[in-house]
């Protein structure tokens, strides 16, 4: 291998801090991004160890019943608005779009770096409230309490959560107009990666639900300090709006949050089994029906709230045909892996790790938009698994195997396979033990955001946070691997997989335009070898 | 298809005469508004910001010459908007129906 | 996949539509025409308006569904706006828009001096409907027409609601005005320096955009909160 790079990457040229954070170019921006995210992240993790240690006896020892309302709060205002709707869009996507369709750049690139700075600004906001003792109300903010009652300092981070959302908007806006207007010669909607009719279905939902969210924490805002009080029962409105408006952004935030793992694990699917995708056609129309029908199905988070059950009843039935198109996408990986050439590489570990947790993630979710047993199940430990294995056995895995997928192209340097095989274990490992007992709390009755449970629950807390530190050190060995590769790892060839994609035709890592000729695109997406033999690219 | 910057510009009297259409839509809204209709009171005052609406965006935005797609996209939020009215409304619409004391 | 060796504008190349290759000054390079970067542009522009319309849309829910509830609270409220200067608003808004237009179309057409007059108009009249609006606010903190506190106890239950709605409707409205007022100043230093052209006039016609944008809000509401309650008589 050669060292010294002559590579014109566009990691070594413009050189220094300056042209770094005014920098115009996406892939430097998805960089910008990898850190601030996978800061956050920690900072959610250090949360949720804090939760799982107060967890590990039955009474609250640990901490105040205060500190614990605000530890979980701040963990899911981190975690939703700070890692896992941001994460895979504002990385792999800046990065990937432009090149996936063959353009030198998004569509706004001035755009993209604002995006970036909002991310940062609400952040840091957030931060500051973290810093003055952070919220109590949950990240869900549900009124009364959040407008009335707490006296945390819920404006200032309903302002950090609403700068954050622009950022989202931004990103959204950025890759609608780049699909649409910035294509390479031959490449039509049939021809493009997955991943980016994904990603397009994800920014839909970004554009149109994200406002919502962003109104409705205003107005708990002005009902907060200028007494507009627009829920407030004691002039007769009605909380329950609130959570109406709520969550018509918040559970297709759901979906934005696992669109693009979706569409990172298409990528991966056909690369690692070698084989064109089974059903191309089937899996990007589900891509765009989760994206409309995820719109369509928010009251089930209001099945107990004194919602009219008749709008229950549609909301249910909704919710179940909102798994259909999840489940075609399931049944097309498999198809895809069946007979496939199939190769057992990190990124392959992850796929199947995402495609088992997947599943149980989303069958628990019948469970759950059922509403007789809603009733039981509501606000219980049986919810938390339920959408920490869609988030973390589903999101987050397939976000780290599209990081180890894609890193040898974006950093120019491999790094070490054993070692990435081992963490991708003790992630799932650790995972299945932190999340797996937990749906069994929830049966046994034991409810969500409560820092004290019955003695008898106390084995499976216990198994649990035994869990979530197998599950940190996994993420933590991920890191420190990643992390030496940068400066230690072997220098990365065009196309270390042999996968199909315009990404794997320019060099590791690319020039700053990307290409150094325009790209003309004349096959169909996945073209491997019908046969399914490994094909050799130089 | 068409491209946005392929048209004629329109003339100035063309913006005029919506202009004007604008003003008396303006001024019919305000007295229809003074007379008590019943229940049409609110389809008719929408009906005329819908029409003033569709002037503004069709004329003076010039979506008339637009792409499909932009078409498309102007039209979806409209949509969107009344997925949320249309959905959440059928919440507080049946609230009432069953019957349950103080429900 | 393809050999990305070749230099695609043949047969394979972009779309008619969007205009044949240009080297312009003001085309950014990740463009291959000026076409596909105004359509680009217009297309980008109506996205954030989708944005925007979901945005008011949230406020415009909490409207519908107390008004639902309260419609004769919501009527009496409704008819303690001042209707004269609501209309005036609107009529300060459509004229607005057309003075806005006209700047658009100044510079499709190369006038500089059509654009700077019109764009000072637009920016003149905007001030007005805020003015106005000053005005308007005042008035209510007089009447006791604020929620909180000193709301008047004459008005029933639900009123305070509609108040709120007005003042966050108008207020967020109002400053979305402000901000339409600031990007049009910028509008007009460009448009005096002559950055508008016939071949590049992007920035002015989706500033244009916008402000239409925000002129369809008021037309919505102003029949929905100034005329609800005109022909109440307290019944």
């Amino acid at each position: 291998m050669t060292t010294a790079p002559d590579r014109h990457s566009y990691l070594d040229a413009p050189y220094g801090l300056k042209a770094w954070l005014l920098t115009k170019d996406h892939k430097r921006i998805a960089m910008l991004y990898l850190i601030s995210i996978t800061a956050f992240f920690a900072l959610g993790g250090i949360f949720a160890a804090g939760i799982r240690l107060e967890l590990l006896t039955p009474k609250g020892d640990v901490w105040t019943a205060d500190t614990y309302n605000k530890l979980f709060s701040m963990h899911g205002v981190i975690m939703v608005f700070f890692f896992l709707v941001p994460s895979i869009p504002a990385t792999l996507g800046n990065f990937l779009m432009p090149i996936m369709v063959g353009a030198k750049d998004l569509a706004f690139p001035r755009i993209n770096l604002i995006s970036w700075y909002l991310y940062i600004i609400g952040g840091a906001i957030v931060v500051t409230v973290l810093a003055m003792g952070g919220i109590d109300t949950g990240w869900t903010f549900y009124t009364p309490y959040s407008a009335i009652g707490s006296n945390t300092h819920v404006t200032l981070a309903i302002v950090g959560v609403f700068v954050a959302g622009f950022s989202s908007i931004l990103t959204g806006f950025n890759f609608i107009v780049t699909v649409h207007r910035m294509r390479a010669p031959g490449m039509t909607w049939f021809r493009l990666p997955l991943f980016v009719w994904s990603m397009y279905a994800t920014s839909i939902q970004m554009i149109l639900g994200t406002p919502v969210v962003a109104i409705t924490l205003a107005l708990v805002a002005a009902e907060r300090s200028l007494g507009l009080g627009i829920f407030d029962p004691k002039l007769g409105g009605d909380p329950v709006l609130f959570q109406h408006l709520f969550w018509f952004y918040s559970h297709p935030a759901v979906y934005i949050m696992i669109l693009p793992s979706m569409g990172v694990i298409s990528e991966l699917v056909a690369a690692m089994a070698r084989k064109q995708i089974f059903g191309y056609g089937f899996v990007a129309g589900s891509s765009i029906a989760i994206g409309v029908l995820g719109f369509l199905v928010w009251g089930h988070h209001l099945f107990v709230s004194s919602q009219s059950i008749y709008a229950g009843m549609v909301f249910s039935i909704i919710t179940m045909l909102v798994a259909v198109p999840s489940a075609v996408k399931v049944f097309n990986w498999t198809a895809t892996f069946y007979k496939g050439s199939i190769s057992w590489e990190s990124p392959t570990y992850y796929t199947i790790g995402f495609m088992g947790l997947f599943l149980i993630g989303g069958l628990t979710g019948l469970f759950l938009a059922t509403m007789g047993l809603d009733i039981h199940l509501h606000d219980t430990y049986f919810v938390v698994a339920h959408f920490h294995f869609i988030m973390v056995g589903g999101a987050v895995m397939a976000f780290l195997g599209g990081l180890h997928f894609w890193w040898p192209k974006m950093t120019g340097r491999m790094y070490n396979e054993p070692l990435a095989k081992t963490a991708a274990v003790l992630v799932f490992v650790g995972f299945n033990l932190t999340f797996g007992p937990q749906f069994i709390l929830g049966y046994l009755g034991m409810p969500r955001r409560y820092y004290s449970y019955p003695e008898e629950l106390q084995l499976w807390n216990v198994l649990s946070t035994a869990g979530a530190s197998i599950l940190g050190v996994g993420y933590l060995l991920a890191f420190t691997y990643l992390v030496y590769s940068l400066f230690y790892g072997e220098l990365a060839p065009a196309n270390p997989w042999g996968a199909k994609g315009l990404e794997w035709q320019t060099s590791s890592p690319p020039p700053t335009f990307n290409f150094d000729e325009d790209p003309v695109v004349n096959e169909p997406a996945y073209d491997y070898n019908p046969s399914g033999r490994e094909v050799h690219v130089g | 298809m068409s491209s946005d910057h392929q048209h004629p510009i329109p003339s100035v009297g063309t913006y005029v005469a919506v202009w004007v259409a604008l003003v008396f839509f303006t001024l019919l809204t305000v007295f229809a508004a003074s007379k008590d209709f019943g229940s049409l009171n609110t389809p008719i005052a929408l009906a005329i910001a819908v029409t003033k609406g569709s002037l503004v965006v069709l004329i003076f935005m010039g979506v008339r010459h637009n792409t499909p797609l932009t078409k498309l996209v102007a039209v979806s939020g409209f949509v969107w908007i009344m997925i949320l009215f249309g959905i959440g409304m059928s919440d507080y619409a049946t609230r009432s129906w069953i019957g349950v004391a103080g429900r | 996949m393809a050999n990305p060796s070749v230099h695609g504008h043949g047969p394979d190349g972009p779309p008619a539509s969007l205009g044949p290759a240009t080297h312009h000054p003001r085309q950014q390079h990740h463009f291959y025409s000026m076409g596909q970067q105004l359509e680009a542009s217009i297309l980008g522009m109506w996205v954030f308006l989708v944005t925007e319309v979901m945005f008011f849309g949230g406020m415009f829910m909490a409207y519908i569904v107390y008004r639902n509830m309260y419609p004769i609270a919501f009527e009496a409220s409704s008819h303690e706006l001042n209707v004269t200067m609501g209309a005036a608003n609107t009529l300060v808004l459509i004229c607005s828009s057309l003075t806005m237009v006209l700047a658009v179309r100044s510079a499709q057409v190369g006038s500089r001096m059509g654009q700077i007059v019109n764009l000072i108009l637009t920016i003149l009249l905007g001030s007005t409907f805020l003015v106005i609006k000053y005005f308007e606010y005042a008035a209510k903190f007089e009447h006791h027409l604020v929620p909180g506190p000193n709301f008047t106890p004459e008005l029933p239950m639900g009123s305070q609601l509609y108040f709120s709605l007005y003042f966050c409707l108008t207020g967020i409205h109002a400053l979305h005005m402000v901000i339409g007022i600031g990007i049009m100043l910028v509008m007009l230093y460009w448009a005096i320096k002559g950055r508008f052209t016939p071949d590049y006039y992007n920035p002015i016609e989706i500033s244009g955009l916008y402000w239409h944008f925000v002129d369809i809000v008021w037309i919505f509401l102003f029949p929905l909160l100034y005329l609800l309650g005109y022909h109440f008589n307290g019944v």
